[in-house]
């Protein structure tokens, strides 16, 4: 053919070679913004579904603290009443200053005002362990407090 | 050393290719492992904590009572009325735009007085919880739209969200929960 040069025997391969670069720069970048949960849920959660919704900004300024009830599997060990979970552990209301301090030793001063405490509350459970959650951190002073919610799709 | 023609140095190279293969095969690994999750809910401000926590219900005009009981009906300054009819009653009372004597006498007057029971279920207090807040969100946005022409958000210019928080404050009062009985 009229078109073909010689150029001699080696093939005129595009290099490959930076493409794993490329990926392993993904690969980091996936790897740093992934934020594994800390915590294994022991207890059933189940957020409502409510309109009126905050967005929560900055994870290192929340603490989060479950009540549901157990999971199956730990029926025999802990009954099947709604239960608090603090970190990845059952405990009890007394448990809260102590769990509230740890976080906050982790936080800058100057930002202690800002620490958010998430509780991520299962719908089917009664209020009366959720205001003695309530009554207990407003004890400790933190006031801040979101109820953990779905979007409710009107 | 025996001399290497441009062929053979070529053919010592290890091939890469299959690097990317591996880097992309723990790239799929993270990406379907990441869950991004976005966190929302109520926002709420707890009042300080009073050793003698008196609940005091004043039957005064300004008052907006709710109540919840065990069974999860609402009692609405002693009306029984269904969740979904709070938020219309509650803006009403609030704005009070017919200046009618039973309800607030002005925004800056209202008070919401919340109370449930021990066995209301946490489903039923957010649902009435999130209708006086959607009640009040509504009466700002209408309050934004009617003085700066624009709507009510988290963003806007700071001044404008104080004058309007002023102007309607938020105030909701949560007495201690009555107790009858707790499943």
């Amino acid at each position: 053919m009229a078109f073909t040069k010689k150029r001699g025997n080696t093939s005129p391969e595009v290099s490959t070679a930076s493409l794993p670069d490329i990926i392993f720069m993904l690969l980091f970048f996936f790897m740093v913004t992934t934020v594994l949960r800390d915590a294994e849920l022991k207890v059933k959660v189940q957020t409502p579904k409510v309109t009126e919704l905050t967005k929560l900004e900055e994870k290192s300024l929340v603490n989060y603290l479950y009540i549901g009830r157990p999971l199956e599997r730990y029926h025999d060990l802990y009954g099947t009443k709604p239960r608090l979970q603090l970190g990845d552990k059952f405990s009890s209301v007394k448990d809260i200053p102590l769990f509230l301090e740890k976080h906050k030793i982790k936080v800058p001063e100057n930002r202690h005002g800002q620490i958010t405490s998430s509780l991520r509350v299962d719908g089917d459970v009664t209020m009366g362990v959720v205001q003695d959650v309530k009554t207990e951190l407003r004890k400790s002073n933190q006031l801040k407090v979101n109820y953990s919610a779905k979007k409710r799709e009107d | 050393m025996a001399k290497s023609t441009a062929r053979q140095r070529l053919r010592n190279e290890i091939n890469a290719g299959s690097m990317a293969d591996i880097a992309f095969l723990l790239l799929i690994f993270f990406l379907v492992t990441t869950t991004i999750v976005e966190d929302t809910g109520v926002q709420v401000k707890l009042p300080p904590w009073t050793p003698d926590d008196t609940s005091i219900i004043m039957s005064s005009r300004n008052v907006f009572s709710v109540l919840v009981n065990a069974d999860d009906e609402l009692l609405v300054r002693g009306n029984a009325i269904s969740v979904d009819e709070l938020k219309d009653y509650a803006k009403e009372f609030i704005a009070n735009p017919t200046a009618n004597p039973e309800f607030a006498k002005k925004p800056t007057n209202a008070i919401i007085s919340l109370q449930n029971d021990r066995a209301t279920s946490y489903n039923q207090y957010l649902a009435v919880y999130n209708e006086l807040k959607a009640a009040y969100n509504e009466l700002w946005d209408e309050s934004a739209q009617r003085n700066y022409g624009i709507s009510y958000s988290e963003d806007m210019p700071i001044a404008m969200k104080k004058a309007i928080r002023a102007e309607i404050p938020l105030v909701i009062s949560e007495a201690d929960p009555f107790q009858y009985n707790e499943h």
